[in-house]
């Protein structure tokens, strides 16, 4: 290894802080970036971040369409669930991060003066990658956004549309007092997506969601996100290609190479992306010579 | 320890019986190991003869105290004098004077312990924790001798005197002594209990945040239902303490054992008592000596029962997110 | 690419209405919960300054030399702090090894069976059992002497330093094996294989590279321990310390009485001139705790492994 493995942190870094619009020393090729058309929901404009001392991701440009599934894929360490963090503040709960760039949601900066992360958050929804329901009922699970949000509705009628949708009402109808944590895994997930469609937001961010769940589950899983997609734009990480292949319209590459970390190397239609890769690194990746 | 540096060694060529007897376990091998053992497992001991120890002096004198005091005077009557003729044993005031002093320092010190760990475990910036933690923690590690002078010589006399007048605070009360107490056990509470918020696992806060919750909403919406468990083992460890704390009640809350729940009344502990009954020295076999294992008796039940709650709860807790 | 332009959003992401209500409640809930956590400490510091001016004056080397008096101003600590030293002294030869041995047995020998998990279980709650128990075993047991069917097994000892250290030694003997099991569990497995898988017997293994990992964890538990029996009053009061003591302990088998206990006793006393006195004394007492609790604390700070 070349000794410039020592200086990348610092080097790169720096630049950035700077705050010129040098391009990282690697960088896509030309037409690599295909910008999806139709309606846009989120912008991201040269985003960067830290955590404390160390880089997590380096000058990254995209536009997720509206009501599309946009995968992130790329090797553990690129950054995909770091990016995807960003576009609903998460990241702000830990203190030793800092963010350049900028995130726009229809067109209003996520990272504006007075932009509210509670306000973000209950539009901008998110599906971990862990199903983690509250050690509550599965009513109580659904109905917590709405509790907090100070719904004013019928919330039972929330509560089963919500279920519904995440096609889980027909399985737990006549248990909604029993304790989230009692179900399958598979339906703990389906919980935890009817638990953010509960919120009514415009944006579900799946953190990937399936990682945790047999192949019968994950096929449920991704049945609902093509149907969800009717009405919600749906961003989803992935370390799974198949299913990115199967489930998204879109589809970003990123990557942590030598020179930049969390880089995002790739961007266009789902198919494009697959069979006619521009990038050399895609092209790798895909086929299954790294990562 | 013998040396055989060449793999080609004798013990090496042994084969078959011999080989079998120079591998099996004796004695005569390790003499210094085995004494070493038996010394440890000597040590290992010590802790459950202190424990039958414990049980048996008390079981003895309390049995005593019993020959003299009829078991239904000491649980239905409702005057405990055994300095005045005629004497009464009924162990209610002594109990309720601890329970006086329990209710009041529980109601100062829960609100505050529990803010303090939801603080702690929730909002405060790590490094602000890792300062703040082992400073609430040494508030324990104060001797109750002092906090016995601060609630006799300055709560009473220097604050409640004052502020609620002289006529109506006793010079020795149960409040004084709650108001101290409260601040003995509150790192009791806010450390137990920020432990277990802690455990919560951290998936259950994303999930929460992810729908837009607020700071405030996750601490008392998720992570204090999730932690309750926790919480609840450390109250009790809390209310162990408080029972079986002696000097400050002695000091400051009098000696007068009385049923009542007023935090201005003079009252006497179970703890209390004894403490008095140990100043002085009685005799083995009278009615004073004996009574203070009755009452230890009974003391020793309630912080028992207190602390095997907590013990089990805690227990409990930890299996639920492992 | 300016996808900024913020005309003609039909939304806000400004905190706005009920969000904003909330967002407030949780902000102000920080200062409160702030406010809640640092109040007991304030009480404390506040205490403390008023003990501190109440007492700073009576501190001198005659306080410290004098034996107690019926006079405020002739009384002194000498009595008590010899007593006190004679006291700490006998409990740290006694519940040292007593504690390593035992966490010892538990972790590294004991088989793992039903009887071990007793022992454990009983540790933990002796930890919680209130100290004016132990006073009144150790009056039963060490001061009044334990008969069992006619056969003596503990000779009485009277109100002697050594009634009183053994007392001290199994109230604190709880708190130090937790915290040495505790330090022996941070020396990971890997360490113990590598010895045993060189042939090292199990007690080699200890005494070379189990023990000096978990030397400093023992230390600080110890030493805290240690802090902790040197405030203790009740059980102290129970086997009959409370004496008035004119003379300098020479030996382990005299009555005694400690800091605490003539600091309890002036408390007790109506004059103005003995609650200075205790000021004084608890000024002394918190001195020694304090130093303790700081020496655990640099202890455990210079010799954070990461192994």
């Amino acid at each position: 290894m070349s000794n410039s493995v020592d200086l990348r942190p610092a080097s790169t870094g720096q630049r950035a802080a700077e705050g010129t619009l040098e391009r990282p020393m690697a960088q896509a090729q030309p037409g690599a970036i295909v910008e999806p058309e139709g309606e846009i929901a989120i912008t991201i404009e040269n985003l960067s971040l830290w955590y404390g001392p160390k880089q997590a991701l380096t000058n990254v440009s995209m536009k997720i369409p509206a009501r599309k599934v946009t995968a992130l894929i790329g090797p553990s360490g690129c950054g995909k669930s770091t990016l995807l963090r960003c576009i609903n503040r998460m990241n702000d709960l830990i203190p030793t991060v800092r963010i350049q760039g900028s995130l726009y949601y229809h067109g209003v900066n996520l990272y504006g003066p007075d932009i509210d992360p509670v306000e973000v958050r209950r539009r901008i929804g998110m599906v971990f990658q862990k199903p983690n329901p509250f050690p509550k009922s599965i009513y109580d699970n659904v109905a917590f956004g709405a509790r907090v949000n100070g719904f004013k509705g019928n919330l039972d009628q929330l509560v089963e549309q919500s279920l519904r949708r995440a096609a889980l009402w027909e399985e737990v109808k006549d248990n909604l007092k029993k304790s989230g944590l009692a179900l399958s895994g598979g339906q703990q997930q389906r919980l935890c997506i009817a638990r953010a469609i509960a919120n009514q937001p415009d944006v579900i961010l799946m953190d990937e969601p399936c990682s945790a769940l047999d192949p019968i589950a994950t096929l449920k899983i991704e049945d609902l996100m093509r149907e969800l997609v009717k009405d919600y734009t749906i961003i989803i990480v992935t370390h799974n290609m198949q299913q990115a292949a199967r489930v998204s319209d879109y589809t970003a590459f990123m990557l942590t190479d030598e020179q930049v970390t969390g880089q995002l190397v790739e961007y266009g239609p789902t198919e494009e992306l697959f069979t006619t890769p521009k990038d050399r690194r895609t092209e790798d990746y895909i086929s299954g010579r790294f990562g | 320890m013998q040396e055989s540096l060449p793999i080609t060694g004798a013990s090496a060529q042994l084969r078959g019986a011999e080989l079998e007897r120079a591998m099996r376990k004796r004695w005569s091998k390790a003499p210094f190991e085995r004494l070493i053992v038996l010394s440890l497992w000597l040590c290992g001991t010590v802790s459950m003869i202190t424990t039958v120890l414990i049980v048996l002096t008390l079981a003895e004198e309390t049995r005593a105290f019993f020959m003299e005091v009829p078991l239904r005077d000491f649980i239905f009557d409702t005057k405990w004098t055994p300095q005045f003729e005629p004497a009464h044993f009924g162990v209610w005031p002594l109990v309720f004077g601890t329970l006086n002093v329990l209710f009041w320092s529980m109601v100062l010190a829960l609100p505050l312990g529990l803010a303090a760990a939801i603080y702690l475990s929730e909002y405060a910036h790590p490094n602000t924790r890792r300062i703040l933690k082992p400073v609430l923690e040494a508030l324990a590690g104060v001797p109750t001798v002092v906090y016995a002078f601060f609630a006799l010589t300055v709560v009473t006399q220097d604050i409640l005197r004052p502020l609620l007048g002289q006529d109506r605070v006793p010079i020795f009360n149960a409040l004084s002594a709650s108001i101290v107490m409260a601040v003995m056990i509150l790192p009791t509470i806010a450390s137990v209990s920020e432990d277990a918020m802690s455990n919560v696992p951290r998936e259950l806060r994303e999930g929460a945040y992810g729908l837009g919750a607020t700071r405030l909403e996750v601490a008392f919406r998720v992570v204090f239902p999730a932690a309750l468990g926790g919480i609840i083992a450390a109250v009790l460890l809390a209310v162990a303490r408080v029972i079986g704390e002696t000097m400050i009640v002695a000091v400051a809350a009098g000696s007068t054992p009385q049923i009542t729940l007023n935090p201005l009344n003079s009252v006497q502990t179970m703890t209390g008592y004894m403490l008095a009954i140990g100043l002085g020295d009685s005799a083995r076999g009278t009615v004073d000596y004996t009574s203070i294992f009755a009452v230890g008796s009974t003391l020793f039940i309630f912080t028992f029962c207190a602390n095997v709650a907590a013990n089990i709860i805690v227990k409990k807790f930890k299996e639920q997110y492992e | 690419m300016s996808a900024a332009s913020e005309t003609g959003t039909p939304f806000t992401l400004k905190a706005t209405g009920h969000v904003a209500r909330r967002q407030r409640l949780s902000r102000m809930s920080r200062w409160v919960l702030f406010s809640a956590t640092m109040l007991a400490v304030f009480v404390l510091v506040y205490l403390m300054q008023d003990v501190v001016r109440l007492g700073w004056e009576r501190l001198s080397w005659d306080f410290l030399t004098s034996y107690p008096s019926r006079r405020p101003l002739d009384a002194g600590l000498r009595s008590s702090l010899l007593g006190w030293l004679w006291l700490m002294g006998a409990v740290i030869v006694m519940a040292v090894p007593l504690a390593i041995g035992s966490a010892l047995f538990i972790e590294e020998f004991a088989p793992r069976n039903w009887f071990t998990e007793l022992v454990r279980l009983n540790i933990s709650n002796l930890a919680g059992v209130p100290s004016i128990i132990y006073g009144i075993l150790g009056l039963a047991v060490f001061v009044r002497g334990f008969d069992l069917w006619g056969i003596t097994l503990f000779p009485s000892l009277g109100p002697t330093i050594l009634a009183g250290a053994l007392t001290l030694t199994l109230m604190i003997l709880p708190m130090t094996i937790i915290a040495s099991v505790e330090a022996i569990r941070q020396v990971p497995p890997s360490i113990r294989d590598g010895s045993l898988a060189l042939g090292a017997t199990q007690w080699q293994t200890v005494w070379h590279h189990i023990l000096p990992g978990a030397i400093p964890g023992i230390m600080t538990g110890v030493i805290l321990a240690i802090a902790r029996a040197a405030g203790e009053t009740a059980a102290l009061i129970m086997i009959g310390a409370f004496a008035f003591i004119a003379f300098d302990n020479t030996s382990l088998m005299q009555s005694f009485t400690t800091v605490p206990i003539q600091i309890y006793n002036w408390t007790t006393l109506p004059q103005e001139g003995f609650r200075v006195n205790a000021a004084a004394g608890i000024i002394v007492l918190m001195t020694l705790v304090v130093g303790l609790n700081l020496i655990a604390v640099v202890i455990r700070e210079k010799f954070r492994r990461s192994w």
